[in-house]
């Protein structure tokens, strides 16, 4: 019996065995033979998907030129899932006839039925002069390359325009504001007092060079890590001349360390101008506003060094701060000093409010620097931008009634288009 | 043991551990683990080592900008658009153009600046200051206009009736909406300048203030909650990459 069965598995595994040498010749056998090129060729390649139509090819609106827009309506058969079209390709030429060379723009996925062609300037790498004729035609793909064409359409001459139509309500604010402007500088011109209300951070500039005088150490003035053109470094270079004026009247020091090298060469302006208004130009120093790094914590690492070993009696951070607001203002609690910021960064403000003793909070700063130069030209602006806050008012106002019944228009006419 | 020989046990110390660790680390990953610690012993007192990391971090600082303000600026957008060959072989791609002249008005101003080095001719650089902080000026106040002004208007216009999917969902879209809207108009009163804050106007100044703090404190807990990452990246620098005791 048990012969029997060995003899049986000893046959099974015989033919397993063959089994597995013959299938393999057999596949190799089939592989080798020649292919039927024939069949191949005779196999149809799919049907063209029906072409896309294009709708619209027009010159780019509210642009500088070098672009076209493309619309069209997908092919019918493009149900967005990719496989019975596979994309469209969008060919242009250029040939006044429209029927010269076609190149191919770019290759789009299905669904989409807008793109819009742009190209640079003359002398770029992709130029599309403006003033040119161009033709379009679009291509929709199929399954293994097949295509369809749709007919050619243009000339479309692309053009820039001078006006951005999208931008209106901005031109308008301008206009507006620079009339306010105007007219409240010829009030302030005029001799009339236009009222600032009272700022606890203004009055405590004097306290601070008053303390900085008797106690006979200087007085350090930081600039920020803003540029010169930017608003709160413009202001803080009004509030430096007025600090500035009054050292130089008694005749205590001053430290100015500079992020920015033109910011630098402004403030030594500022501070010689001062000094000479306050009728000691022979005590300016100029290397008392000096450059430091233009690197954001380099300067913090110099600038609370100073603080520490100099150990200024009032500390000024008036301009455009960064993550270094606190770095300097705690350095500067520690080194016992008296300490006014003021900025427009609203992030910073926290912390100028937790570690200072006044803060001019965002426009309180520009209203310091109009309030302490007595400026007209400065008095005037900020009396127009509180006229430009009661327009902001007046527009939230009918803003939230339109967004509350529905009227979309006015909200429409106050939406900036880029 | 007075002051200073404390002082040269520290330094000894100091310098007998980054030596070890120079051995252990390789030398870049311990400059940077011991400047860590130098800067960071600011927070003792001012003291020889801080000072060490302020200067050599000042100083290169102050050199690396000053490259890549020559090669990031002055001679890709000035040497290499008044005479492009000359930047053949640093800027292959920038030689090729065609030589733009405009770019010899910024040379211009650019001079104008340094006349301030004169002592003559000093006051010719105001001309150029002004040109610059008077154009970029004007041109931020369009973008000021833009951003601050009509953006934030459109951001404001919210209906103060919210259609929620229940109840709760409505009250609370709806009171999001009339808070923003009053913390908006009372914010913006606080920062009128030309009329005093006394009466409705004072009042309506002072929920405006009130805001603002509230706005300030969220501001304040966010900020810091980044600066707490940005040292636990430190921390992670000096256990890790330094002593190698996170896995």
């Amino acid at each position: 019996m048990r012969d029997y069965l060995l003899s049986r598995h000893l046959l099974l595994l015989t033919v397993i065995f063959g089994l597995f040498l013959v299938c393999p010749l057999m596949a190799q056998t089939e592989d080798a033979e020649p292919m039927d090129t024939a069949a191949a060729e005779a196999e149809p390649l799919p049907e063209p998907p029906p072409p896309a139509k294009l709708t619209s090819v027009e010159d780019s609106p509210n642009d500088h030129g070098h672009s076209v827009d493309l619309s069209w309506e997908l092919s019918p058969i493009d149900d967005g899932s990719g496989n019975v079209v596979m994309g469209y390709e969008i060919w242009r030429a250029e040939a006044a006839d429209g029927r010269g060379e076609f190149k191919m723009r770019r290759r789009l996925p299905y669904g989409v039925t807008f793109f819009s062609d742009r190209g640079d300037k003359p002398g770029g790498p992709d130029p599309m002069p403006n003033g040119k004729e161009y033709w379009y035609k679009i291509r929709t793909i199929g399954p293994q390359g097949v295509y369809s064409e749709s007919a050619v359409v243009g000339p479309v001459v692309p053009e820039g325009e001078w006006f951005h139509t999208g931008k209106t309500p901005v031109a308008v604010a301008v206009v507006v504001f620079f009339f306010f402007t105007v007219y409240f500088i010829f009030v302030a011109r005029s001799g009339k007092e236009l009222y600032v209300r009272p700022l606890s951070g203004i009055s405590a500039v004097d306290e601070a060079i008053g303390r900085a005088t008797e106690m006979g150490k200087p007085i350090m003035y930081v600039l920020g890590l803003g540029t010169a053109s930017d608003i709160a470094t413009i202001c803080s270079f009004t509030i430096l001349s007025r600090v500035s004026k009054k050292v130089a009247m008694h005749q205590s020091s001053l430290m100015v360390p500079c992020y920015d090298p033109i910011v630098m060469t402004v403030a030594q302006e500022v501070v010689k101008n001062a000094y000479t208004e306050a009728g000691r130009p022979d005590s300016y120093e100029e290397d008392s506003v000096f450059f430091v790094t233009q690197s954001q914590f380099a300067y913090v690492a110099a600038v609370n060094g100073m603080m520490l070993r100099e150990r200024p009696a009032s500390n000024f951070y008036l301009g455009m701060f960064h993550a270094e607001s606190l770095l300097l203002a705690e350095t500067g609690s520690l080194a016992g000093s008296i300490q006014i910021s003021g900025t427009d960064q609203v992030a910073q403000l926290p912390f100028f409010i937790v570690a200072c003793d006044y803060t001019l909070i965002g426009e309180e700063l520009y209203a310091a620097s109009a309030y302490l130069s007595g400026e007209p030209t400065l008095l005037g602006s900020l009396k127009a931008e509180d006229w430009g806050k009661g327009i902001f008012i007046a527009l939230v106002i009918v803003g939230v009634v339109a967004a509350t019944t529905g009227w979309q228009q006015f909200i429409d006419w106050l939406t900036v288009r880029l | 043991m007075n002051t200073k020989m404390i002082s040269w046990g520290i330094f000894v110390l100091v310098v007998l551990v980054f030596a070890y660790s120079v051995f252990q680390t390789g030398l870049f990953v311990t400059v940077g683990a011991f400047l860590t610690l130098f800067i960071m012993s600011f927070l003792y007192k001012d003291n020889a080592y801080y000072k060490f990391a302020e200067h050599l971090f000042v100083g290169v600082s102050a050199a690396y900008w000053m490259v890549m303000g020559f090669w990031g600026t002055l001679v890709p957008n000035l040497v290499a658009k008044l005479y492009p060959p000359i930047v053949g072989g640093a800027l292959p791609a920038l030689a090729e153009k065609e030589p733009n002249y405009w770019f010899l008005i910024p040379l211009a101003l650019g001079v104008l600046l340094l006349m301030r080095l004169s002592p003559v001719g000093g006051w010719i650089s105001r001309w150029a200051l002004a040109f610059i902080v008077g154009t970029t000026a004007g041109l931020n106040l369009v973008r000021y206009l833009r951003s601050d002004f009509i953006q934030q208007v459109n951001n404001t216009m919210l209906p103060l009736y919210v259609e929620g999917s229940n109840g709760m969902d409505t009250f609370i879209s709806s009171f999001s909406n009339i808070f923003i809207f009053i913390g908006v108009l009372c914010g913006l009163v606080y920062f009128f300048f030309s009329k005093e804050h006394k009466g409705f106007f004072g009042v309506t100044a002072r929920i405006g203030i009130l805001v603002l703090m509230l706005t300030f404190g969220a501001g304040f807990g966010y900020t810091v909650m980044a600066r707490i990452s940005l040292l636990a990246g430190r921390m992670a620098y000096l256990l890790d990459d330094w002593l190698g005791l996170i896995n």
